[in-house]
Formats: C-alpha cells, structure tokens, sequence
C-alpha cells in the first residue's frame, strides 16, 4: 500500500476515536463543560495537559528549530519545559484550591473587581487567539503535505473534527480526547527518532545516541557535528550565537508564559485533590519531557544526515527524499558554480524565499528565479520538513510516514481544541454569567457556552486560512504576553497579601501594553523598526520583552497598592483558605 | 473556642512557613539548573565532556529537563509529609 493511502487510513481512524470518545463523554452540565466535574485522575490529566501543551508548533518544527540553531534552541527546551516547575510550586495547587472554573474567575474574586476580571479576559483572549491561528494552520499544513490537499480543506476538516468534539464534549471531552491524541502523537514521534538513533549510532535510546559515538567511527555524534558545521562556514552547534541576556530573557519569558497560559492553568482545575494537581503536573512533565528530550537528538541526527546527503554530492545522486520535498517547493537548489554538484554552507543561497518557475536545469533540478547571493551555499531547506522527512530519510516503511502524519495532526487538534474552550468559557462565564447577566440559567450558559466555542472555531478557522502576515510570525509571543500579564498577576493574589485591586489592574494593563507595544512595533510592517540586537531594549529581542514586560507588571503592581486602600479583610481571609490545602471549616 | 482559633491560625503560619522555605530550597536548584548551568556558566562547563556531551549543553538541552521532573515529583511527596506533620493533608 502507498504511503499516502495509508496515511488516509490512519488519519481517518483517529478522527473516528476522537468522535467515538466524544459521544462516549458528552457534557451534561457546566461544571463537566468547564471542568470535567474535577473528577479526572492525575495521571490522564497529566496525559491530556501534555497533549494540550505540545502543538503543531512542538511535533513538526521544534526539532527542526534545534536541528538549524543548535545549542541557541535551548531557550525552548528550557522555557517550555521549566515553565511547569513554577506551576506546581506556585500555582497550580492554590488554583485547585480556589475551586473555581476560570483564571479570570480567581483574578476576578482575589482582587475583589469586575475590572480585573474583565482585564484579566482581555488578557486571555489575545493570548489565546494568537496562539489558535498558529494551530489550524498546522492542521492544514500537515494534510497538504501527506493528502495532497488544499490547506484551505485541510484547515475545515480540522475545524470540523474539533467543533464536533469540543463543542459537544466541553472540558470532558477533551480531557478523553487529549489522552488518546498524546498516545497517537508520542507514538509516532519516538518510532522514527529511535529507527534513526539505531541506524545512527546503534543506540536505541535517543537521549543517549545523541551523546553516541557515530556508528563505524570514534567521533561522537556532536564532536562530528561542530566539526562539520564549522567547516562550512558556521557556528559550532553546541555554541551561541545569541547574547545571554536575550537567551536568559527568552528563556524566563517562555517560562513565566507557559505557566500563566490559561488553556494550560485551568486543566489543572478537572482534578480532585490540591495534592492531585501537584502530582498531575509532575507527571504531565514526564509526558512532555519524553518528546522534548528526544528532539535534540532527532534534531542534530537530522543536521548530520542532512549534511552528509547533500554536501558535496552531484544533485544527479541526491537521495529521492531531497528531491520530493524539493517537488512540493521545501528544498532548492541553485547550482551556482555550475558543477552540477551541491555545495551546503552557511548563508543564503539566493535572496529571499524560492521562487519557482517553470522547467528544469541541467542535472534536472526546479529552476528559481531568485538573485544569486554571493557566498558558497547553493541549496535552502524549509526547516519544518526535518521531523517530517526523517522517516524517508531513515528509509523508514510507509506505515510510519503515515503514523507521524497521524502524530501531527492529534497536536495541533489537541492544542487547539484546549485554547477553544478557555476562550469559550471566558465569554459564557466570565463575561455573560459573572458580569453582564448573572441571573442567566445553567441551561442557557452551557447554551452561550456551546456558541461561544462554535463562533471561536469560526474566527480560528478564518485565521487559519487566512493569516494575516505578522500574526502568524507571533505565535511564540502569545507566551510574551501571558508571562507579562496573567502570570504576575496570579502568582502576587497567592503570596502577596498586600497586593490589592487597584494595584493588579494597574499591573496587568502596563505589563500587556508595554509588551504588545514592543512586539507590534519591531515584528508588524508599519513602522518599518529595524528587528536587530542594536536597536532593541537592552538588547532584549522581542521574543524575550515578556521577561521585561513582567518585572513591570510587578513594580507596577506594587508600587500602587502601596499608596491605595489595603486588601480588605474579607480577602485576606479567602486568601489564607486557598493557602491551606483543606479549609478550616471541614477539619 | 478563642485559643483554638489562634492555635488554628499559628499552625497554618507555620504550616505556610515551612512551604514558602520548601518553594525556595526548590526554586534555587530551578535557577542553577536551567539559568546556571544552561546559560550563564555554560562556557565554563562545556570544558567538561562526559559521555559524548560537553556538560553545558547538556544541561541546556537535556540536563535541566531532567531536574525539571524530579523537583516537581520531590515537591509533591515533601508537602505530603509537612501536610500530614501538620494535620492539613486532603489525602
């Protein structure tokens, strides 16, 4: 059977378990839409929230990040992964205890303000919808490279699936769904890294191969990697090319974000026990820490492989992987020196992106139109194809092509679907229920709820087809944001008492805008600001600004309420019970 | 009933102390594993090569994931004991 068949048939099978699980766990009432009835235990939690977490972004391009920017990717292994230390030490289990359905229903409650809780949704929604349109987009991407369909289908299929599981199911749901989808994705993200560790190096674990020495040689893997990369004309892999100001600021941002990103908190609100959310975030970092320690070592195993198959080699005797993803327009190659071999380097080979036209050169290679640079590089390679092409390149049977298809498409719905109900919620319950029509009936919310997340599937799906430009460059912010806005403001209602409303919403607002503000205006076209190390505040890029952004929501915040009305005691009270694991009352 | 309810709240002050003094412990190894070890001594360290990777790397791109897991699962059973010393625990 071809591979492509086959990826029909497994792709087809998953969405048919994810609607089989959606049926099977319909919500009956708000509590089991917004929280699964916190009555999931913490090992599936652990599971769904590591599905939740790990996106299109995570299975397709992260090892592709590290495998072309070597030890500077460290910012994302770090930061993604560090960022669930600080949600079980400070925040997940006091948020379990507060016993609510939202983050803006805590920000609402502990600062004693319909403001806050509207800031705190303002928040959370340009959070989450920069993140969403990322995520459709990954879903199209994924079926127009292995079906061979238009990204705009690819984009409704997906939409389709998640509205009918999302919308159904609520937080039940998806809870259920996530589980089955971290199976599919971890599955077919370890079979092909461990086929390549052992063709690599003879180690089957990828974690060690990485450390291995090369099969048949006495030079480790990475040794051999920083030698051939500097030889060409790079940087050693295991060395930085970015300041370690911005590499720390990225990192801390990246944390701090991964910990304040609502879709991530409120999985921590379905499990029953404050000590059940500690434990599900230990193990939802196992969950995550198995896909994201194997990256490095697909990510350099790719690198080395991919030197050794194109550098120097005629383009007549490239292998076939090389030239099918240069037939979908992910690979190019302009023979500058015209020998008919392929030089690799580090540069650009032409300026800008390929572009294609018709006919084919000499040795039978796409032809570009792009002008020539004038280093030695002569072939570019979209780096999303590394984990995608890894299977072919291992020469791996089609089943496991079809299989990591299969793992791409469960990230990117998983992630999605999660984003999709924190901002559905957001609307139903912090907006409609706690602020404008709080005499509204369970009925009629789990009704707005259930509409909210069909009009937000509507937008992210719009999104998806149509990106505009910059917001799609911005993904990775969403963390910026979280980190400067609801991070800080969460983690002062827990240990600081002093804290009060003026001061948080004075917080929040500066952290977002001053964060916002930096980012539109080196990453959008209209002030035509130059996005490099010299012109940026303290030499912090705009990926790391949210570490920036959060040391001022956190001067800000105190700093007002030092000179406003003190916490009332109602509140310090309310705080004292979500420190204690169980309340007073019942012991 | 007035001194229960003072004996209440100095046990929940000590019961909070220990777990702000525990948090702290665990956030430091946190900064030194990821930040120190990754990123700002990471020169220093990668003189060092232990088992095909220089250490500095190692700790940045595998290292402190690692740690990452242990502290978490090291700060769930510390809190059950200081929980259950202090008669709060929901287990």
């Amino acid at each position: 059977m071809d591979a492509q068949l086959l990826t029909f048939i497994f792709v087809g099978l998953s969405f048919a378990l994810y609607i089989g699980i959606a049926i099977w766990s319909r919500a009956g009432s708000t509590a089991e839409f917004y929280v699964a009835g916190g009555h999931v235990h913490p090992i599936a939690n652990g599971m769904a929230t590591a599905a939740d977490w790990m996106s299109a972004a995570s299975f397709i391009s992260m090892a592709g990040i590290i495998a072309f920017a070597g030890y500077d990717a460290s910012v994302y292994l770090m930061g993604w992964t560090g960022g669930y230390v600080l949600l079980a030490l400070l925040l997940a289990p006091y948020l379990r205890k507060f016993g609510q359905f939202t983050v803006p229903d805590f920000i609402g409650e502990r600062y004693y303000s319909r403001a806050a809780r509207i800031v705190a949704v303002v928040c959370l929604i340009v959070v989450s919808f920069t993140y969403i349109a990322g995520q459709m987009r990954g879903v199209g991407v994924v079926f127009s490279r292995f079906l061979e369909m238009p990204i705009e289908w690819g984009v409704i299929v997906g939409m389709g699936v998640v509205f009918f599981y999302a919308v159904l199911g609520g937080m039940k749901g998806i809870t259920y769904t996530q589980v089955a989808q971290y199976c599919v994705l971890i599955f077919a993200y370890m079979v092909p890294a461990i086929f390549i560790s052992i063709l690599m190096t003879g180690n089957p674990i990828p974690q060690l191969g990485l450390g291995s020495n090369v099969a048949g040689e006495t030079i480790s893997v990475l040794n051999k990697l920083d030698g051939a990369l500097v030889d060409l004309g790079f940087s050693a892999y295991t060395s930085a090319v970015k300041s370690k100001i911005d590499i720390a600021a990225i990192t801390l941002a990246l944390m701090a974000g991964t910990a304040g990103l609502p879709h991530v908190i409120v999985r921590f609100f379905t499990v029953p026990k404050v000590s059940d959310a500690r434990r599900s975030a230990g193990y939802a970092l196992v969950f995550i820490a198995l896909l994201y320690t194997t990256a490095p070592a697909v990510g350099a195993f790719a690198r080395l492989n991919f030197i050794d198959s194109v550098h120097e080699k005629p383009y007549a005797e490239a292998p076939q992987w090389v030239k099918s993803w240069e037939s979908i327009g992910l690979i190019a190659w302009l023979d500058k020196n015209e020998d008919g071999v392929i030089q690799y380097g580090s540069g650009t080979p032409f300026e800008g992106r390929a572009d294609f036209v018709d006919g084919q050169g000499q040795n039978g290679e796409r032809l570009v139109s792009n002008t020539p640079t004038d280093n030695a590089n002569e072939i570019s390679v979209d780096r999303d194809i590394m984990v995608l092409a890894n299977p072919e390149i291992a020469q791996l049977p089609g089943w496991v092509i079809a299989l990591v298809a299969a793992g791409g498409v469960a990230a990117a719905l998983s992630t999605a679907a999660g984003l999709l109900l924190v901002i559905s919620t957001a609307i139903s319950h912090d907006l409609l229920k706690k602020t404008f029509r709080p005499q509204i009936t369970e009925k009629a919310e789990l009704m707005a709820a259930r509409g909210a997340a069909t009009v937000a599937i509507i937008i992210a799906g719009y999104l998806g087809i149509n990106p505009p430009g910059f917001v799609a460059q911005v993904v990775a912010l969403a963390f910026g944001l979280a980190a400067a806005s609801l991070f800080p403001a969460i983690l002062m209602g827990i240990f600081f008492k002093s804290i009060n409303r003026e001061g948080a919403v004075a917080g929040m607002i500066s952290g977002l805008a001053f964060t916002l503000s930096y980012i539109i205006y080196f990453k959008s076209p209209w002030f035509g600001a130059v996005n490099d190390a010299s012109h940026w505040f303290l030499g912090v890029s705009p990926e790391g600004i949210g570490t920036l952004g959060m040391v001022l929501n956190f001067v800000i915040a105190i700093g007002v309420s030092r000179f406003t009305a003190p916490t009332p005691v109602a509140v310090r009270a309310m705080i004292d019970d979500i420190r204690m694991p169980v309340s007073k009352t019942s012991t | 009933m007035q001194s229960e309810t003072s004996r209440d709240s100095s046990r929940a002050e000590a019961y909070w102390r220990e777990n702000v003094k525990l948090l702290c412990g665990l956030l430091a190894i946190w900064f030194v594993a990821s930040f120190g070890a990754g990123i700002i001594f990471v020169d220093v360290l990668n003189r060092i090569e232990i088992g095909g990777f220089k250490l500095g790397f190692w700790f940045a791109q595998q290292g402190s994931i690692i740690v990452f897991v242990i502290l978490i699962f090291v700060y769930a059973a510390r809190m059950r004991t200081i929980e259950k010393r202090f008669g709060v625990s929901d287990e």
